[in-house]
């Protein structure tokens, strides 16, 4: 009885997990004949795993290794929309670009099994499993393009810093389990309550190295940039997205559930990596020339701003990263559909000067370009703007309004390279005709200019409304 | 008697080795591979003394799961190294760097 309760509680992943298993034999046997059925089906069985998910039964399974509360609901649901986007992405790109391949969208299952495993974990154990599953199917999609040497040297860094990360976060998590006797998050709670409150921070610091590693914080970041430009474009656009959504909520139960009563200590830690991390993406990013490694610093600079708002360690720190990272998701996967809609000659364009005079032959897309731009920088009407308004509202709220000075700042400065796109895309001289744009890639670059202005101005109520019911899931003050 | 403290000494040492193996070491990717492996396990040595010593048996239980990350996480390092052995017929450390900046 008890175990099939579990189960129900847990029907989103093994809807995703299932879902690969039998996609992966399905091409095994069909090979690339299957290869469009595969997609298909597997954004299906995203999009079915989301619906399973916004109405499934919420509640502990597993002995209280898996949770599905609220927030775990909230974040699961945006995982696999997002990872459905990006198998969308995907299959376009990789047709025209000779790369595609039926495991594709097959491990972008797997890795979203691994986020929501992540989006759920209740202890130590479920919280490590969660980030290998996910970072093993992330390391072979850097690595996917298999001809190519940048994208293998991608994958490599990428494996390497990953489990260099990996290795980090287990050793922080046994001296957690050593010091607090158990692996579970309310007991590690009670244990930090107790005598054991200083000790425990060693293994948290350890911890947090390791999953600062994987949202790229400063000064973990170093692998960012080069798995950025090496790996392929869609790949990419699903990295962006998804496993920092993951991996902040992981970070917010972790610090939630098990070490609220040592908040100050680790409050200190977090607002460290993220005043570093929105220091780097601003500064980093003004020298760069590849515009996938330009989006790497602006990811670097927004994992920041999220941190900050995780830093004020209130309900309302987690409702602002939540709507943050949903808002950002959205401007950072159209900007990557704008990228995959745009080749010329038949081949990708990768330097910031190859945008130069877009709106000539493409004035859809470099509108859509600039619409993103604006967002991402925090241009008032559009979408990036309220998602700063939240974050700087819950650290001020917090007292750290040092902090959201400097973060503003730092914003300042990293309006320089969106506001350079802008001005090559419509003053500067057109070094050529651009391809014609696939239909795919260019209604998902649309979609997510028309959320960033007007739309989001709808969705922001009904937003809010969701990321607060998640926050409060955590119980803090 | 060796206590708890002794095998705590242990991993902290093989813990150490891995790290400064992964950079420190300029020559061969394996090297890299071999060092992440002492990392994972100096862990093991962790919670396995955690697990006899706190009487509690989810110690042992992370680390068979440790175990099982590692093989396969071991499988997909190899399978990287390969296809950056084709593209670069070779795999000194050095030679990873196409992309800087």
């Amino acid at each position: 009885m008890e175990f099939t309760n579990a189960l129900s509680i847990a029907t989103p992943e093994l809807i995703v997990v299932i879902g690969a298993m039998v996609l992966l034999l399905v091409g095994a046997y069909g090979g690339d004949k299957a290869r469009p059925a595969i997609s298909l089906l597997s954004g299906l069985v995203l999009i079915g795993a989301a619906v399973a998910s916004a109405t499934g039964p919420l509640g502990q399974a597993f002995m209280g290794a898996f949770v599905n509360d609220s927030l775990a609901v909230f974040a699961k649901v945006a995982i696999y929309l997002a990872s459905a986007v990006a198998i969308l992405l995907g299959h376009g790109w990789m047709i025209r670009n000779n790369q595609a391949r039926f495991e594709y969208p097959i491990l972008i299952l797997l890795a979203a099994a691994g986020m929501s495993m992540m989006a759920s974990a209740g202890d130590l154990i479920s919280l490590y499993v969660g980030i290998e599953l996910q970072s093993l199917a992330l390391y072979v999609l850097a690595a996917f393009n298999r001809d190519d040497a940048k994208g293998s040297e991608a994958g490599l860094k990428y494996f390497v810093l990953g489990a260099l990360s990996s290795g980090l976060l287990l050793y922080g998590a046994s001296l957690i389990y050593g010091f607090a006797g158990s692996m579970a998050f309310d007991d590690i709670a009670a244990a930090a309550a107790g005598a054991h409150g200083t000790s425990l921070i060693f293994g948290l610091v350890f911890l947090l190295c390791g999953l600062a590693f994987k949202i790229s914080a400063a000064p973990f970041h170093m692998w960012t940039p080069d798995v950025y430009e090496g790996a392929p474009t869609p790949a990419v656009a699903f990295f962006a997205a998804a496993p920092k959504l993951a991996a902040l909520v992981l970070i917010a139960r972790t610090l939630g559930e098990g070490f609220h009563v040592i908040e100050d200590q680790w409050r200190q830690v977090i607002l460290a990596l993220a005043v570093l991390s929105f220091c780097v993406g601003a500064f980093g990013g003004l020298m760069q020339k590849n515009i996938q490694r330009l989006l790497a610093y602006s990811s670097i600079a927004n994992m920041g701003y999220a941190l900050l708002a995780i830093a004020a360690g209130t309900t309302v720190g987690v409702k602002a990263m939540l709507v943050f990272m949903v808002l950002y998701m959205v401007d950072v996967t159209g900007f990557f559909a704008c990228l995959l809609a745009l080749s010329r000659g038949g081949r990708p364009i990768t330097q910031i000067s190859d945008l130069a005079g877009l709106k000539q032959d493409r004035p859809g897309t470099a509108i859509v370009l600039t619409m993103l731009s604006l967002s991402v920088l925090g241009m008032p009407p559009f979408a990036g703007f309220w998602a700063k308004v939240y974050v700087f509202g819950a650290a001020i709220q917090g007292g750290l309004w040092i902090f959201a000075a400097l973060g503003l700042a730092a914003s300042v400065v990293a309006a320089f390279y969106y506001l350079r796109l802008i001005k090559l895309m419509w003053f500067d001289p057109s070094p050529g005709l651009t391809d014609p744009a696939p239909r795919d890639a260019q209604w998902v670059a649309y979609a997510a200019a028309a959320f960033s202005f007007p739309l989001v101005l709808f969705a922001l109520g009904w937003l809010d409304g969701f990321a607060g019911t998640a926050a409060r899931a955590l119980g803090l003050g | 008697m060796i206590g708890l403290a002794h095998y705590l000494a242990v991993a902290a040492i093989l813990f150490t080795i891995g790290v400064f193996g992964i950079f420190v070491n300029r020559k061969n990717i394996i090297i890299i591979l071999m060092s992440v492996e002492l990392i994972l396990l100096a862990v093991n040595i962790n919670f396995v003394a955690f697990s006899t010593h706190l009487d509690d048996v989810a110690g042992q239980i992370m680390a068979m799961f440790v175990l099982t990350v590692a093989a396969a996480e071991a499988a997909v390092g190899l399978a990287i190294l390969v296809t950056f052995f084709r593209n670069r017929r070779d795999i000194a450390v050095d030679d990873a760097s196409v992309m800087k900046g």
